[in-house]
């Protein structure tokens, strides 16, 4: 069963004084997210990741298109119950301490009594937050309500995480534990879904990633599928006095120090570049194919207007 | 769900309470000790009617304030600082359990609070008259009467509160209270009028809650026997009128986009 099935779910907004313009937030988008794995949700600011999450959790109210979460419809309240979410640059009642607000989420989404204090105990524990347990959440910092925000969507141990941007605002440390309890959660077999832009936290973290642009789907796929698809290239270490002359020619793009050549170039060009290399006489130091980045995937896609499915 | 609503009004009355809302019992406690001090020099009969006047008058006002200035922000105040978010969005909370929730913790709070006031001022009353006799089980009546105040103007100002910025809430809540307390005047004036006017007018001043006959502070003063048939029909109407104000705070709450 998936854990998240979106068919061609798409908001649009009435903007203008008179509200007569439309402006769509999100284009129509078909998606799956499957139970156990963890899923990115990648884009830059504006791309239509926050609004996915709205529409999803019920916040917003789509204009089309459907979307089950756990098998159930996402009008379905009771489904709420197995579902955690941090929002983004996360606000609490910050008249409540970090205990007090915990029980009050655990309460509202229907721990039992008799369980309560011990789950909200664990999910302060499992975020650092024992010793901050009786201090009012004004007085903590921004960082701190992140690991509030990250204990009260697991407080009621749900089966699928939601996460906007949970890596934002953190430092190097925060960002590291964030990606270690996200590790954590999907060993103990939990639906982890999370939005971001910091795209080394998703391809050190996903199973599969999504990239949307402009309120549109423009890939989704395993991360190493789509990286497949971006490289090609091969660097090439070289020395000799012609050697810089011979990759020139065949277009690569060299850098030199002293008498050493790094060039990279495209993966068919290099029988072309090695024979250049032996007819000149060159010194061959290393052949290594360029590993692309999610980074490389996402700015060759957000460039794109059509989706592209690969392995989904 | 009833775990949910009094957890929800129970955060609500708790906010109330840790931002200091309740101070304003110190304002009335001095109000009403110096009221009783200076009017224990006058003449006795007339030191009384002053003192419960004022006194009611007083737990009256300061609940008011109280209800709009907190009723307003009840859910813009959650939507802009998005607390709200991670109420509605990952529990199972319907938006007429947020909605009724938020309503009863204001409610509490505002009951606690003329309670704790309603001692003060009979404490006055009778350092005052230097006894309370069953007469004076009229002086509930009227601080019921308050109560039920307490409840219409909070549901007016909750329902401004679902789609309006705070700064236009206040003012509406301000002014339908103003305007409601002229409405036994209105009726009086529509009946007045002749043809389609009359009708326009009879229709507007029965749309506008009728907080004038919610306020009996002068007939007990005056020992003025209160109705029991009074008692009744105001009940009647604060429930029925509260009902339909909720009723159309959840109705536009339940489509709102929370972006």
């Amino acid at each position: 069963m998936s854990a998240i099935e979106i068919n061609g779910l798409e908001k649009s907004y009435k903007t203008g004084f008179f509200r007569n313009k439309l402006k769509q937030g999100l284009k129509p988008l078909t998606l799956s997210v499957e139970d156990g794995e963890v899923f990115g949700c990648l884009g830059p600011n504006g791309a239509g990741k926050t609004t996915t999450l709205r529409l999803l959790l019920g916040l917003v109210f789509p204009s089309g298109g459907s979307a089950k979460i756990l098998g159930r419809d996402i009008g379905d309240i009771e489904v709420k119950r197995f579902i955690g979410f941090l929002p983004e640059q996360p606000y609490f009642y910050d008249h409540l301490t970090a205990l007090e607000l915990l029980d009050y989420y655990a309460r509202l989404s229907g721990v039992d009594p008799r369980e309560r204090r011990h789950k909200v105990d664990k999910a302060l524990a499992r975020v650092g937050m024992t010793d901050s347990a009786n201090t009012q959440l004004r007085k903590f910092s921004k960082g701190m309500l992140q690991r509030v925000g990250i204990a009260q969507a697991i407080v009621h141990d749900p089966k699928l995480v939601l996460l906007d941007e949970p890596m934002s605002g953190l430092d190097p440390i925060g960002r590291r534990e964030v990606r270690d309890l996200v590790q954590e959660l999907n060993e103990e077999g939990k639906t982890v879904f999370f939005s971001t832009h910091i795209l080394s936290d998703a391809e050190t973290l996903c199973d599969r990633v999504a990239v949307l642009n402009k309120g549109e789907l423009k890939g989704v796929g395993v991360v190493a599928d789509l990286l497949h698809d971006v490289t090609g290239d091969v660097e090439v270490v070289c020395s000799g006095p012609q050697a810089l002359l011979s990759l020139s020619a065949l277009g690569a793009r060299c850098h030199v120090t002293g008498d050493v050549v790094r060039a990279v170039l495209p993966e068919r060009s290099l029988d072309a570049a090695l024979d250049a290399l032996r007819k000149n006489q060159a010194r061959l130091t290393s052949v290594t194919p360029v590993r692309a980045t999610l980074e490389d995937y996402f700015l060759a896609r957000i460039g794109e207007a059509a989706p592209n499915e690969v392995n989904a | 769900m009833i775990g949910r609503l009094s957890a929800i009004a129970y955060n609500t009355y708790r906010e109330a309470v840790r931002d200091r809302v309740l101070y304003n019992l110190i304002l009335f406690a001095l109000l009403i000790v110096g009221a009783s001090v200076l009017f224990g020099q006058i003449s006795l009969d007339i030191n009384r009617i002053v003192l419960i006047n004022l006194g009611l008058t007083a737990i009256s006002m300061f609940g008011i304030v109280i209800a709009i200035f907190i009723g307003i922000g009840l859910v813009s105040k959650e939507i802009e600082k998005r607390t709200l978010y991670t109420v509605l969005a990952a529990r199972p909370v319907r938006r007429w359990e947020f909605i009724a929730g938020k309503f009863l913790g204001l409610v509490m709070t505002l009951t606690v609070n003329a309670l704790l006031m309603s001692v003060g001022f009979f404490a006055a009353v009778l350092y005052v008259s230097h006894r309370l006799g069953l007469g004076d089980l009229q002086l509930l009546t009227a601080i019921y009467f308050i109560l039920l105040e307490f409840i219409l103007i909070t549901a007016l100002a909750l329902l401004f509160s679902t789609f309006s910025t705070p700064i236009f809430s206040s003012i509406f809540a301000f002014a339908i209270f103003a305007v409601g307390t002229f409405a036994e005047d209105l009726r009086g004036f529509a009946r007045m009028a002749d043809g389609l006017t009359r009708w326009v007018m009879t229709g507007a001043a029965y749309l506008v809650p009728n907080f004038a006959a919610l306020n009996v502070i002068s007939q007990v003063a005056h020992d003025v026997k209160i109705e029991p048939r009074l008692i009744l029909l105001n009940t009647l109407y604060v429930f029925v009128y509260t009902g339909a104000v909720l009723t159309a705070s959840v109705w536009i709450f339940e489509r709102r986009n929370l972006k």
